[in-house]
Order: C-alpha cells, then structure tokens, then sequence
C-alpha cells in the first residue's frame, strides 16, 4: 500500500484503486472487499452505506492504515483521523488530557496543548467538563470528546464509523447539527460510514452504497439538497427511498443466491 | 438579511439545545456524609473482629488446652504490647519488614520485565507462558533446600526465595493486564500515531494498570508467606526477625509471644494489603468509573 502524500490543489483526499482484501485461509477464503475503487474530493462528505457484510468497517481500516489491503492501493491526504461507533476514551485521562494527548502524539510543544485543547472542547461545546473522567459523561458528550481528540490530530481526512450509531434519537439529531457545523468551519474531509439511510442523505453530498459479499461500490446518489438539512424534510426522506430501494435489490439478490445455490 | 438573522437563530436554538441535552444526561451523584461512609466501611470489620475474638476467647474458655498452651486475647494482647514496648519486637519488625521491602520491591523490577516480554513477544509466551504459571503454584517452602545448599544460611536466600514466589504472580498479573485491554483502545491509539514505546507509554502500560496492581497484591501476599517460612527455616545469628521471634517462643513454650508474634505477622500482612494495594485498587476502579454507584 502507498501512502502517498497528495499535493496536488483541492482535488482528491482518498483514492482508493481496485482494493480486495480476502478473510479466512487461502482456499476456503471469502472477499470482503473486491476490487472496489471510490475517490473522495477534498472537503467533501462522503457517506457509505450497505447491508451487513459490505465491508463499510473493513474499508475504513484500510483507509485508516491499521490493516493493508489484499491488492490494490490507497491514498490518502496525511493521517487520517478515525472515529468508532464507540468513543475509545483513555478511561486513566480526564476529557481534556484524552484531547490533549492526541496533540501530544503529534509533537504539539507543551506551552500549547493545553490552550488548543480547551479550544478544542469549547469548539464541541464542551467546555466546562475538561476535568472529567469519560465515565462521568454521556454517551453523547464521549462521543463529542472522541470528535475533539479527532480534530485534534489536526487530519485533512476524517473518516467516521457509525459514529452516533449507539446514541438515542434526539441527542444523535443534535450531533448531526455539530458535525456539519464542524466539518463547514473546517473543511475537513469526511468519511462516513452508516447503515442508517436518512442519517446518510442528511450528511452526506455523495452517498455509496456498497453490495455485500464481496464489497464493492454498486450505486451513487449525489445529493444536492441545501443545507442546513433536517432528517425529517421531505427532500431527505425522498432521497432516502431512492437509496433504500437501491439496498433492498442488493439484499434480494442475497436470498436468490441461497435459493439459487 | 432574513437569511443570516434565520441562521444565527438556528445556531443559537442548536446551542441551546444541545446544552439541554447535557444538562439532562449530567447524572446527579447521591453524595452520602464523608462520616456516614467512613462509619458503613468500619463497621461490619468492627463487628467481625469481635465476633472473631469473641469465638477465641470462647476457646480458651472452653479449657480444650491448658492455659499456657493456648492463650486467650487478653494475656496475648498484653504481651504484644510489652514486647512492642521494651524494643524487641520493633527491632525484629524492622528486620522482616526491611527484607520484605527488598525482597518485594526486585520481584516488582523482575515480574514487571518478564511479564512485559512475555505479553507482546509471541515466541517468549509459548516459550515461558504456562512455565510462569507453573512456577506461581509451586510451594515456596518446596525451593529451601536447593536454596540453602546454594546459598547457605544467608540473607541472600531469604530473598532469593521471595523473589521466586513474588514475581510470577507479578508477572503474570502484568500479562493478563495486556491481554485484557479492549481492542478498541489499542486502535484509537495507533489511529492517533502511538507506536513501539510511545504506545507503551501512553497506551499500553496505563491500560494494564488495574490487571498489574491485582498482580501486585497477590504479588505481596505470596511475598510475604514466603518470607515467614524463609525465616523460620533460615535463622541468622543476630538478626531477630519475626521469624526468628516464632521459632524461639516455640523452643521456649512461650505461647504468649509466639501468638504475640502470629498477631503482628497478621495484622503488618492486612495492613499493606488494604492500605497499600486496597486504596490503589480502589482509587483506580474510581477513576475508571468502574464503580458501581447502585450497590
């Protein structure tokens, strides 16, 4: 895999070529990526969505350089930063250590790390709970510190696994707000993977969705609706049942296989 | 103009909102009187140890064995403090305590090297793994002979001895630290570019803390049995240990110290056990939110 650097102005963040990536021993072994290949642009939302099985995780991975892929190449602008669906806080560190040693890993001098970590946390409105133990927070709030830390690695790519996956309905409507917020104030590019369609169309400019067994890209939705959206506008539930349409005939396709098979 | 009044509305409802939301889910902790919680931990050991002394006392009371065999609390407590009072007991602690200090403190530095190499070399956990186990369940007192005819009658095997029942408990509680660390926290660190000793530093060590000091606790108490037997079977001319103090209260049929002596060797184990280990056990489950506030 090559991680090239990209200079080139404001064209692509992530390119990723013709990547497989295989499970399980050679022979019996089954593709959770095949030869699948997307590009993201600089500064743009990209969402992912697919039924179990497409590998949304597996590509993440990849993109994130904690696994290499089978075949094909990737690259991406800088490190990417990469958030769970669960928050991964440091349960020794307070909140705003858990930020700050994000900053500390990439050589932030001291004298500074604690100045852009409050700046950091105020800017997810968190300020105030810096002396905190993530326990002591919310799923939503640990969620917030998990974006703080992200955005303090200082990424051109963020990339997002089903991040507010695990929240309750009205606080997840809320962190839809301060991400799109976030991401406008600072143009960073996203990833975001999601099995929830809405959520995907409410986000994203550009939505995939991914087939399962093996992964691969089988369709596109551009979505051109202003922003700021709402989950529940007519114009985001009408994209929705285009995509959801999109996934039922992937996943029918599964159950003809079995019968078929 | 309607536009940007309608967006700074929108921003201002958002922030509103979302500072709503905080103040909903901030749970409210039941903050019971420091004195209350002091009074709740203290009593049922109070109430323990009487029971304890009482059943004792019910014993000797019942003459099962004479008097100056078996002791009840009373004759036993008095004789702690008049050994404690005229130096002959403080002299012999100091000795004991000393070689448990040492003793303990290189079976820290050894179980902690060990069971680091072994939790992140493949090669090295098949090739000592279970052997460490192993040696964990081997009886310490099984190691004097081959130790005395090594090292003779010398404060070298004391401590060798010590170390070798300390540090496999360390190691091992070291080891087990690392193998229980979740995934996720692994990964949320190399995502943020912690690799080879700066993920050790800043990941992997402080996520194995509470794995390590539940090593250490077993560590100290597999230490501290080892010494006792250490002393008992290894006597050196002008040392008086708490060992030494038992093995001669029994050549005298000096029942009142030896159990004098008994009491102490019980209470120095409890004492660092709940002070020591306890309340860093304790403030680690704390800090860790892994305490449950229901019960």
């Amino acid at each position: 895999m090559t991680m090239a650097v990209m200079t080139s102005v404001g064209q692509r963040a992530v390119s990723v070529r013709d990547v497989s990536k295989v499970y399980g021993p050679a022979g019996a072994h089954t593709f959770a990526l095949d030869r699948i290949s997307l590009e993201v642009r600089t500064g743009e939302f990209l969402c992912l969505v697919g039924a179990s099985g497409c590998g949304k995780t597996t590509l993440l991975n990849l993109m994130a350089g904690l696994d290499r892929p089978a075949k094909g190449t990737i690259d991406i602008e800088g490190r990417p930063a990469l958030m769970f669906q669960d928050a991964g806080l440091f349960p020794w560190l307070t909140v705003q250590h858990n930020v700050e040693l994000a900053l500390r890993l990439r050589k932030v001098p001291k004298g500074e790390r604690s100045r852009r970590g409050d700046e950091l946390l105020r800017s997810v409105h968190l300020d105030g709970v810096g002396d905190k133990r993530p326990h002591e927070l919310s799923g939503g709030m640990r969620q917030r510190v998990a974006l703080a830390r992200a955005l303090a690695q200082d990424a051109q790519v963020l990339l997002m696994d089903e991040p507010f996956g695990a929240l309750d309905a009205i606080t997840r409507d809320l962190l839809h707000d301060e991400l799109e917020r976030i991401w406008t104030q600072t143009g960073v590019t996203i990833v975001f993977v999601t099995h929830n369609v809405r959520e995907a169309v409410r986000l994203g400019d550009r939505v995939l969705v991914l087939s399962s067994r093996p992964g691969r890209v089988v369709a596109e939705f551009p979505v051109e609706i202003e922003r700021p959206r709402r989950l529940e506008s007519p114009e985001v539930v009408g994209v929705a049942a285009h995509v959801v349409d999109r996934l039922r005939k992937e996943v029918r396709r599964h159950a003809d296989d079995q019968f078929e098979g | 103009m309607r536009t940007t009044n309608s967006r700074a509305e929108n921003v201002g409802r958002h922030d509103a909102e979302l500072a709503g939301i905080d103040a909903l889910d901030f749970p409210i902790p039941p903050a019971p009187g420091r004195t209350r919680r002091i009074w709740s931990a203290a009593w049922p050991k109070l109430a323990a140890l009487g029971l304890l002394l009482l059943i004792w006392q019910g014993i000797v009371w019942a003459r099962l064995k004479p008097d100056y065999l078996l002791p009840g609390p009373g004759p036993v407590f008095r004789r702690l403090f008049h050994d404690f009072a005229d130096g002959v007991l403080p002299k012999a602690m100091w000795v004991t305590l000393r070689r448990a200090g040492i003793g303990f403190g290189l079976a820290v530095l050894i179980g902690s090297a060990l069971g680091l190499a072994v939790a992140r070399t493949r090669v090295l956990r098949a090739a000592i793994g279970s052997l460490i186990t192993g040696l964990q369940t081997m009886p310490t007192i099984a190691w004097f002979p081959l130790t005395i005819l090594l090292f003779g009658l010398s404060e070298t095997a004391i401590l060798f001895v010590v170390v070798l029942g300390a540090a496999p408990a360390i190691a091992n509680g070291l080891i087990s630290g690392v193998d229980h660390i979740p995934p996720l926290l692994l990964r949320a660190g190399r995502v943020m570019g912690a690799r080879g000793l700066t993920a050790y530093r800043h990941v992997i060590l402080p996520a194995a803390l509470p794995g390590f000091v539940a090593g250490l606790k077993q560590g100290w108490a597999f230490a501290w049995r080892s010494l006792m037997a250490g002393e008992l079977l290894v006597i050196i001319a002008k040392k008086p240990s708490l060992g030494v103090r038992l093995q001669f209260a029994r050549d005298n049929s000096d029942a009142p110290a030896l159990m004098a002596a008994m009491v102490l060797i019980l209470i120095i184990g409890i004492v660092v056990d709940s002070l020591l280990f306890g309340r860093l056990e304790r403030a680690i489950r704390h800090r860790w939110g892994l305490v449950d506030s229901a019960a």
